[in-house]
């Protein structure tokens, strides 16, 4: 005698979903919690290291898009003297040929994800806008060297950030639920 | 026993003429009636959210105040702003009465039923007859919604809703008798008083009929066809904006509240309840009734037309008949014996037939369900 169709099927589906109650939810609550994004991410905007950079303009002749603008100088050590490496990131497609065609390693694609901006022309960066800094990360695209530096990407599960977000661990409940108001 | 309100009339005849006293009484019955109802709602329109979520694996409402606890109020507020739109070959007067007839009697349900020892609006000796006969009649309303609304979409919905109530109806009311006739009254405190042992455990089978009949009753899912998101936009409030809606809105969670009030008095002993006051009790009770429905929202999917239709004619009718049947019965002989007789006949009784219905609903060697 097979116990099919008694109502069993109904109770396995109710023991489902009573489980789901105590699993922690999928919700990412997006501006106080954020995701990990690919080591590999071609992400906002360009990292320039302005000591690296010989102002070859290499990366403004690769630019599909004609959005690097590059003006220098002849400085004292026959050398270029940047004066001015503009980038219209409004226009730009993320495509990187400018990082894999510069020969110094002076442009990296970056990190960041959150470019938006009420004005137009906040969309062009100047060179202080690009240079390296602390908040402004180089990703691991075209950079094997620092692809393992940087923290596992985290996908719909939630990863302990303070763990580097190598270890898959449960945060709890009353951490998760963010604040009120 | 004196109820509360008759106690608070007595005391005030003492310094008014009859008649103030008899109105002043009244008055703060209903509202004290009216403000523990639509708190309620309001606070379980919060708790569905909140619970649908977590059983969906998600958070649900939780930025408005401490876990969203005011979000309903903002919805509240939404949609009391939004405009007023009537159609236009709509029949205006139905159109606008609908949601008063579909809410007032869900309000009205609430005057029968036992908050606590005492504390009920109206202790009538027909409460059941009373909150059947009242609880019926918001079919009427949604009938009205969709026939007023002149959209077809809301009109089978009104249609599916006027067979469903009518058809659910009837087991309800056959199982909700074997409850009347082991209590041996009508009048819900007495029910209430009847139940040493709560009906629930005395009668399984009869509980399971009620509740799947409240289900339907009250449009939750699986019989949540008429407002049936997926076929027939919102059902019979399609055409419903604002006040209106909200009026609607909130009838569906009165009505909710309302069944899991019935149910809690009716099947699962009413206020009674060791340690606790019983007016903590009666809403433990009343949430948990609720969770279940909220659970079951959220594994069921919703039934067919003709899957619903048949379920009840053909397996919660028969089923119900012979449930009152038995019921009879031992009233009849069986109470002079042992109670607990009469508990285990009934769970035995209750598993045989849901082994013997269920085998009854597989037509065509198994493969096609009716």
């Amino acid at each position: 005698m097979k116990f099919e169709r008694y109502g069993i099927g109904i109770l396995k589906g109710m023991a489902v979903t009573f489980r789901h109650l105590f699993r922690p939810p999928i919700t990412v609550q997006y501006p106080e919690e954020k995701l990990i994004v690919s080591r590999r991410l071609r992400g906002c905007e360009l990292v320039w290291y302005p000591e690296r950079c010989t102002g070859c303009a290499t990366c403004a002749k690769a630019c599909p898009q004609g959005n690097i603008e590059i003006v220098t100088h002849l400085g004292d050590r026959n050398n270029y003297v940047v004066d001015k490496f503009e980038v219209d990131t409004g226009r730009c497609m993320f495509c990187g040929l400018c990082v894999e065609s510069c020969p110094y390693e002076a442009l990296a694609m970056g990190l960041r994800y959150e470019g938006a901006q009420y004005r137009r022309r906040d969309l062009v960066m100047s060179k202080n806008d690009l240079a390296i800094s602390d908040s402004r990360k180089p990703s691991a695209y075209t950079r094997p060297n620092i692809e393992l530096s940087l923290p596992k990407q985290s996908l719909l599960v939630f990863w302990d950030r303070a763990d580097g977000g190598q270890k898959l661990s449960l945060i709890p409940l009353s951490k998760k639920r963010g604040r009120g108001v | 026993m004196m109820t509360l309100l008759d106690q608070l009339r007595v005391w005030l005849s003492a310094a008014l003429p009859e008649w103030a006293a008899y109105v002043i009484a009244g008055v703060v019955g209903i509202v004290v009636i009216l403000v523990f109802v639509l708190t309620l709602v309001i606070v379980f329109i919060w708790y569905e959210r909140r619970l649908l979520g977590r059983f969906q694996i998600r958070l649900g409402p939780n930025r408005l105040g401490p876990e969203g606890i005011f979000q309903p109020i903002a919805t509240a507020v939404k949609v009391l702003l939004k405009e007023d739109i009537v159609p236009e070959r709509a029949d205006r007067i139905v159109h606008w009465l609908a949601p008063i007839v579909v809410f007032t009697p869900v309000l009205m349900v609430f005057a029968v039923i036992p908050l606590g020892p005492g504390a009920i609006l109206a202790d009538l000796n027909v409460g059941v007859l009373y909150f059947v006969a009242v609880g019926s009649v918001s079919a009427v309303g949604i009938y009205m919604a969709g026939w007023g609304s002149n959209n077809k979409y809301a009109l089978i919905a009104a249609m599916r809703t006027v067979a469903q109530i009518v058809s659910y109806e009837l087991p309800l009311v056959l199982s909700l008798l074997g409850v009347v006739l082991m209590a041996g009254s009508m009048s819900m405190t007495e029910i209430v008083d009847a139940q040493n042992l709560p009906f629930i455990i005395v009668q399984p089978l009869g509980f399971l009929i009620f509740f799947l009949g409240v289900l339907a009753e009250m449009n939750r899912c699986p019989f949540d066809l008429l407002e049936a998101d997926s076929e027939i936009v919102a059902g019979y409030h399609t055409e419903y904006s604002g006040m209106k809606f909200a009026m609607f809105y909130l009838g569906e969670y009165g009505h909710a509240l309302a069944y899991a009030c019935i149910i809690t008095t009716l099947f699962l002993g009413g206020w009674h309840g060791p340690v606790l006051p019983p007016f903590l009790w009666f809403l433990i009770k009343v949430v948990a009734v609720f969770s279940l429905v909220v659970w079951l929202r959220a594994t069921l999917p919703r039934l067919r037309v003709d899957q619903l239709m048949a379920f009840t004619w053909k397996g919660l009718f028969p089923m119900a008949l012979i449930n009152l049947f038995v019921v009879a019965v031992e009233v009849l002989w069986l109470s002079s014996l042992s109670y607990w007789l009469v508990v285990a006949v009934n769970i035995v009784l209750a598993a045989i037939l849901i082994l013997v219905w269920s085998k009854l609903f597989v037509l065509g060697r198994g493969k096609v369900e009716v």
